[in-house]
C-alpha cells in the first residue's frame, strides 16, 4: 500500500527533513520525492509505502502537519490519483 | 512514479474547486419488513434499517480520511413506504417518524423513501400516504418524500397531478415557520429514477437488491475551472471534450468510493450518479459553467443549447469511466442552490419559462424554484402537469420541487441555509388552469411508448 504525500506552500528551510522525519518516525518508508521551488513557492509530492506504518493516514496527516504548520499538507492514498487519472 | 501534474490537478479539484463526493446513499428494501401490523411493520423497519446502515457512516469517515476526498452527505433510501402503508394500513405519518428515527440514530441527515409510485392509478396504501405527505414532512427532520405521477410507459396520471399541488401548498403551509422548508423535501417526478442517489428524489425501487450502495458524485467547480482554462477561441467541439475529460477524472473517483464502501459495508455496489450538482459556495455553480462557455448570464438566449451539450458531455465522460453510471447522471439546476442560478433569477435574466426549456435537456427538472406564497394550488398542478410531459415524450426523468412561500411575494427572498440555500420569490403566470387540473384522469402515454 503506498499513499501520496503533498506539500505546499510559502518556502523555507527544512521542510523535506521535517516531512521525512514525521515519516521515519511512524514508520513510512519514503519511495520517491520531488520538489520544485518556484518563486517563494514550495511544493514537494513524495511517495510512500504505508504497508508497516504504525499510526493510520489520519495520524500520519497529524504529524506531519504538526512538523511544518504553515504548510498545506495532504495525504492520500495513491488509488485515487490511478483511478482518476490512467485508463 | 505517478505524475506530478496529475496529482497536483487532483488536489486543486479538491481543495479549490470544491470537488466532493456529495452522497454515498445506502438503498435498503423493506419488502420483508411489511406487516397487516402497523405498529409491528415500523419496529421490522427501524431494526433493518438501524442494523444495515450501522455502520455506513464511520466507514464512509473511513474512506474520506484514506482518499483525501471529502464525503459530504451519507444518506438513506427506502423501497417506497406506500407498500408497507398498504399492507398495514394505519397511520403513514408513524411511518415518517420511525424513518425519522432510525436516520438520526445511524447519523445520516436525509432519508428518502415516503414515496408512492402512482403513474398509472392508486393501489392500497398510496391515497393515504400522499395525503399524510404534508404531516410527514412537518413533524419529522430527515425524512424525504417523493411521488411518481408520470412515465413514458404509463401517461401522467391527473388526479395524482391535481393532489400533488394541494400537497405541496399544505406542505408549504405547514412549515410556514421553518422558511416553508418542508416543500424543499418533496419531489415529483415523471420517469423516476430506481437507483437516484440524491435528495429529495432518492427511493429504493423494488427491482433493486436488499441493500446496496449509490454513491453521487458532484464537480460543477472543477468543470468550471476545465472550461476557464481552455482558449476562448476553442470550437465547442473542443469545450464538449475538455467536460468530457474531466467529468471521467470525477466518475472515476465515485466509482473507487463506491466500490469501496460496498466493499466495506460488505453489500452490492449500485451505480454512480454523475451530477453536476451545484451548492451554494461560490464557484461550485453549473450556472457559471454555462456563464464560463460563453454567455453573459444564465437565460441568455443559447443558455438551453449550452446546457444540451454540457449534459451530454458529462453523460458520454461518466459512462466511458464506469459501467455501472445510473441515477440521474447530467447537470442539475436547483434555483436556490446554485449562486449563478440565484443571481440570474434575482436580477430577472433568469425566469420559469425558461427554466422549463431547460429542463428539456438537462438532467431532472424544475428544482428549488420559489413562488409566490399566494399561488394556487392548481397552478403548481399544471406546473407539475407541464414538466411531466417534457419527461413523458422525451423518455427522460423530470421532476417538480417547488417551495410555495407562504406570506411573500415576488421579489422576496426564502434562507433555507446550508446547502438547500436561498432564493428569490420567482414569478409564475397565474392565468387559470383549474378547469384542465380538474377534470382529472389520465393523458393516455404518447405514442413512443409502444416500443415493443
Amino acid at each position: 500500500m503506498r499513499a501520496v504525500i503533498t506539500v505546499i506552500g510559502k518556502d523555507m528551510v527544512g521542510i523535506l527533513a521535517k516531512v521525512a522525519t514525521a515519516c521515519a518516525d511512524a514508520n513510512a518508508n519514503v519511495l520517491e520525492v520531488t520538489q520544485s521551488v518556484l518563486e517563494e513557492y514550495f511544493a514537494m509530492i513524495m511517495l510512500v509505502d504505508i504497508t508497516k506504518m504504525t499510526p493510520d493516514l489520519a495520524g500520519l496527516t497529524a504529524a506531519i502537519e504538526g512538523a511544518v504548520p504553515d504548510m498545506k499538507v495532504h495525504v492520500m492514498h495513491e488509488d485515487i490519483f490511478n483511478s482518476m487519472h490512467r485508463i | 512514479m505517478l505524475n506530478t501534474t496529475d496529482i497536483l490537478e487532483t488536489i486543486t479539484m479538491i481543495r479549490d474547486e470544491h470537488l466532493d463526493i456529495r452522497t454515498v446513499t445506502m438503498g435498503v428494501s423493506l419488502l420483508d419488513c411489511l406487516d397487516a401490523d402497523a405498529a409491528r411493520s415500523c419496529e421490522k423497519i427501524y431494526e433493518k434499517i438501524t442494523r444495515r446502515a450501522e455502520r455506513l457512516v464511520p466507514v464512509c469517515d473511513a474512506i474520506e480520511t484514506k482518499y483525501g476526498i471529502p464525503i459530504i452527505n451519507k444518506r438513506i433510501s427506502v423501497t417506497p413506504v406506500a407498500f408497507a402503508v398498504g399492507a398495514s394500513g394505519g397511520d403513514p405519518v408513524a411511518f415518517a417518524r420511525t424513518l425519522d428515527r432510525a436516520a438520526a440514530a445511524v447519523g445520516v441527515n436525509f432519508i428518502g423513501g415516503f414515496s408512492a409510485l402512482v403513474q398509472k392509478g392508486f393501489a392500497a396504501g398510496d391515497l393515504a400516504l400522499i395525503e399524510a405527505i404534508p404531516e410527514a414532512l412537518a413533524v419529522t427532520e430527515r425524512v424525504c418524500s417523493s411521488v411518481n405521477v408520470g412515465s413514458t410507459k404509463a401517461g401522467i396520471h391527473m388526479d395524482a397531478v391535481r393532489m400533488m399541488g394541494e400537497a405541496i401548498v399544505r406542505t408549504a403551509e405547514l412549515t410556514a415557520d421553518r422558511q416553508c422548508i418542508g416543500a424543499a423535501k418533496l419531489v415529483v417526478f415523471c420517469n423516476a429514477a430506481e437507483d437516484n442517489p440524491f435528495m429529495a428524489g432518492a427511493f429504493h425501487g423494488v427491482g433493486e437488491p436488499d441493500c446496496v450502495i449509490n454513491v453521487g458524485v458532484s464537480g460543477p467547480g472543477a468543470v468550471r475551472a476545465a472550461v476557464e482554462q481552455a482558449p476562448k477561441d476553442a470550437d465547442l467541439s473542443e469545450i464538449a471534450e475538455i467536460i468530457k475529460k474531466t467529468a471521467f477524472k470525477v466518475t472515476r473517483m465515485g466509482q473507487l468510493v463506491g466500490a469501496e464502501a460496498a466493499g466495506l459495508l460488505g453489500v452490492p455496489f449500485g451505480i454512480v450518479d454523475l451530477s453536476l450538482a451545484p451548492t451554494p459556495a461560490i464557484g461550485d455553480s453549473v450556472a457559471y459553467i454555462l456563464e464560463e462557455i460563453g454567455l453573459a448570464q444564465t437565460g441568455a438566449c443559447g443558455t438551453t443549447a449550452a446546457l444540451a451539450m454540457l449534459n451530454d458531455a458529462v453523460k458520454k465522460g461518466g459512462v466511458m469511466a464506469s459501467s455501472s453510471v445510473g441515477g440521474l447522471s447530467g447537470a442539475f439546476i436547483p434555483v436556490s442552490e446554485d449562486a449563478g442560478m440565484i443571481a440570474a433569477a434575482t436580477s430577472g435574466a433568469l425566469t420559469i419559462e425558461k427554466l422549463e426549456a431547460m429542463t428539456a435537456v438537462c438532467s431532472v427538472g424544475l428544482d428549488m424554484i420559489i413562488l409566490p406564497g399566494d399561488t394556487p394550488p392548481a397552478v403548481i398542478s399544471a406546473l407539475i402537469a407541464d414538466e411531466a410531459a417534457i419527461g413523458m415524450v422525451n423518455s427522460k426523468t423530470t421532476a417538480v420541487r417547488v417551495i410555495p412561500a407562504i406570506g411573500k411575494k415576488v421579489g422576496d427572498v426564502l434562507e433555507f441555509g446550508g446547502l438547500l440555500g436561498s432564493g428569490p420569490v420567482m414569478k409564475i403566470s397565474t392565468i387559470d388552469p383549474s378547469v384542465f387540473v380538474a377534470r382529472g384522469g389520465r393523458i393516455p402515454a404518447p405514442i413512443q411508448s409502444l416500443k415493443n
